[in-house]
């Protein structure tokens, strides 16, 4: 009896949970202050701008209906289509990537296609943003190279255009949505493939009947996040768009740091996400039909 | 069918490496003004970069910014991934909820909310407002990190421990610490890299005496069209990549990030 009683005393120590309050504490305080931030947004959004004043006047709807104007609205919408744009198109590029990487044999090719698809999300978006207007300019890098080769007498338009925006922004968008695909096709049994192979399903059958529809929680995962992603961009939009094209982020940090209208750009960070909300949720509805066929 | 997929692949890695590659590129030309294709090779702009003061002042306050806050977040990060492993308790869903929300929630939303919060307690415009903000946004990377590394210690170690007579004090110091200590090192690196290149949360909370490299180049990029910026960006390109293959090859980026398929 006496050998076992160390082992019941082990037992008991973890079931005491040690040290649980001090392990607790400090991520406690950490969300704590995360929500203090997110509750002084959603207060700020129902308080009065006072113009020339830092401090906010009392309570008001007045954010809300300003938002309903047609340049903010036309802002919101504007923003919403380039998101799912972006995230659809982010999609269709990274899903070859994402198979690539997971299904590379050599581990020099694996670990190569890994660090150059994941490298431009730990760049920033300052940088990559400033790449691009390297690329898209008008002495840039296409129209230079078009230029000297030839191909066109003047410079194309690139720089301050919606194409231009959209291409950086899949680019800025496009190693998250990789990610969440390559971890979903991971998890695909590929004894699957091998069964459907075996029973002489050609390599493209394979692929549409197996892979692609296991691969559908990746391709939810990517398009959501996607989505999110381009909503939070602000220095693309910023600095690629040139004032021709706005999104939300742009309005709320020009309504701060411009007009110092602080309750205006709460009001609208705040309408931000809960049209993201409603956005993600809308997406996991309408692809729910596909991700039960693609199951069974 | 695998040629064409394996060209397509090629062409899609060169879209991605493209814009770095002409930044580079766009770094060695001698004119101050950019422009393709290149005539002249020079040094120059690295020069005028390194000694430009904003990017001088940003760097250091980006260093210090990303120490301090990737070690306050493993600290935190690791003791809370700990006790939602191991322990259930009371308001554990609602708090992992919380610390991973940041995920999913803009970064000019955050920055603006902690830009707030700071200015009704008389804090805006210091340094605790931007290491609070890099500290909500680089903490889930950090505890997924974390989360990995704890579910890949053998639990009959640290029983063995506990059973041996070990107190839990003892058996966190010399069994699970060591054992974490990959996972631990992993998420501090991933957490700097990302602070370090924090840019909308902290355009919200940094003034002109906290400015991070991110905003001093964003400042940079709105006022000046030379190469300077290029060369940064070239310089910034280089240490990142760097720092990310060591970090693959020791640790694993695969596994952190969960693209591995763990069999083949």
């Amino acid at each position: 009896m006496g050998s076992f009683a160390p082992a019941r005393r082990g037992a008991d120590a973890l079931m005491r949970r040690p040290f649980l309050r001090l392990f607790v504490t400090p991520a406690a305080l950490i969300a704590l202050g995360f929500v203090l931030a997110m509750a002084a947004v959603l207060q700020y959004a129902f308080l009065a701008f006072i113009p020339g004043e830092l401090q906010p006047g009392g309570f008001t709807f007045q954010n809300f209906r300003e938002m309903m104007k047609p340049l903010y609205a036309g802002v919101f919408y504007d923003t919403v289509k380039l998101c799912f744009l972006t995230a659809v198109l982010a999609l269709l590029a990274g899903y070859p990537l994402a198979l690539a990487l997971v299904r590379a044999r050599n581990a020099y090719v694996k670990s190569a296609i890994l660090i150059i698809s994941v490298t431009p999300l730990f760049l920033g978006e300052v940088i990559r943003t400033y790449a691009w207007i390297i690329v898209l300019g008008n002495r840039g890098f296409v129209n230079g190279s078009l230029l000297a080769l030839g191909v066109i007498d003047a410079p194309i338009p690139l720089l301050f255009t919606r194409l231009g925006v959209v291409v950086a922004l899949v680019h800025v968008t496009l190693p998250v949505v990789v990610i969440m695909l390559a971890a979903a096709i991971a998890h695909i049994d590929r004894d699957l493939e091998r069964a459907a192979a075996a029973l002489g399903a050609r390599p493209l059958r394979v692929f549409l009947t197996v892979t692609l529809p296991l691969s559908m929680p990746g391709i939810i995962a990517g398009l959501t996040t996607g989505f999110a992603w381009t909503f939070s961009a602000f220095a693309t939009p910023q600095l690629i768009g040139g004032g021709r094209v706005n999104m939300v982020s742009n309005l709320v940090y020009s309504l701060g740091f411009a007009s110092f209208n602080f309750p205006f750009a709460a009001a609208l960070s705040v309408a931000g996400l809960v049209l993201t909300a409603l956005a993600l949720a809308g997406f996991r509805l309408l692809l729910r039909p596909l991700h039960r066929v693609g199951l069974t | 069918m695998i040629l064409g997929f394996r060209l397509l692949v090629l062409l899609l890695l060169a879209f991605v490496m493209m814009p770095a590659v002409v930044a580079i590129i766009a770094a060695f030309d001698a004119r101050a003004i950019i422009a393709f294709p290149p005539k002249e090779f020079s040094w120059r702009w690295f020069q005028r970069a390194l000694s430009y003061e904003d990017f001088r002042t940003g760097f250091m306050h980006s260093v210090f910014v990303a120490i301090i806050a990737s070690t306050l977040s493993v600290l935190i990060g690791s003791m809370a991934a700990y006790a939602m492993d191991r322990y259930s308790f009371h308001g554990k869903a609602t708090l992992e909820a919380l610390l991973l929300a940041p995920l999913a929630i803009p970064h000019f939303t955050i920055g603006l909310g902690a830009l707030i919060l700071a200015a009704q307690i008389g804090q805006s415009r210091g340094w605790p407002v931007v290491i609070f903000a890099h500290v909500i946004l680089v903490l889930p990377f950090v505890l997924r990190s974390l989360y990995i590394s704890l579910k890949n210690i053998d639990p009959r170690l640290e029983q063995a421990a506990l059973s041996l007579g070990a107190r839990p004090a003892r058996v966190i110091w010399t069994v699970t610490l060591p054992a974490l200590a990959p996972g631990l090192a992993g998420g501090w690196l991933f957490a700097a890299i990302l602070s370090f290149n924090e840019f909308t949360a902290s355009l919200f909370v940094t003034s002109q005496r906290t400015q991070t490299l991110p905003v001093a180049m964003y400042n940079y990029v709105r006022e000046y069209a030379d190469p300077s910026m290029a060369a940064i960006s070239a310089l910034y390109i280089l240490v990142t990549t760097i720092l990310l293959v060591i970090a693959n090859r020791f640790l694993g980026l695969g596994r952190i990030l969960g693209t591995d398929d763990g069999r083949n």
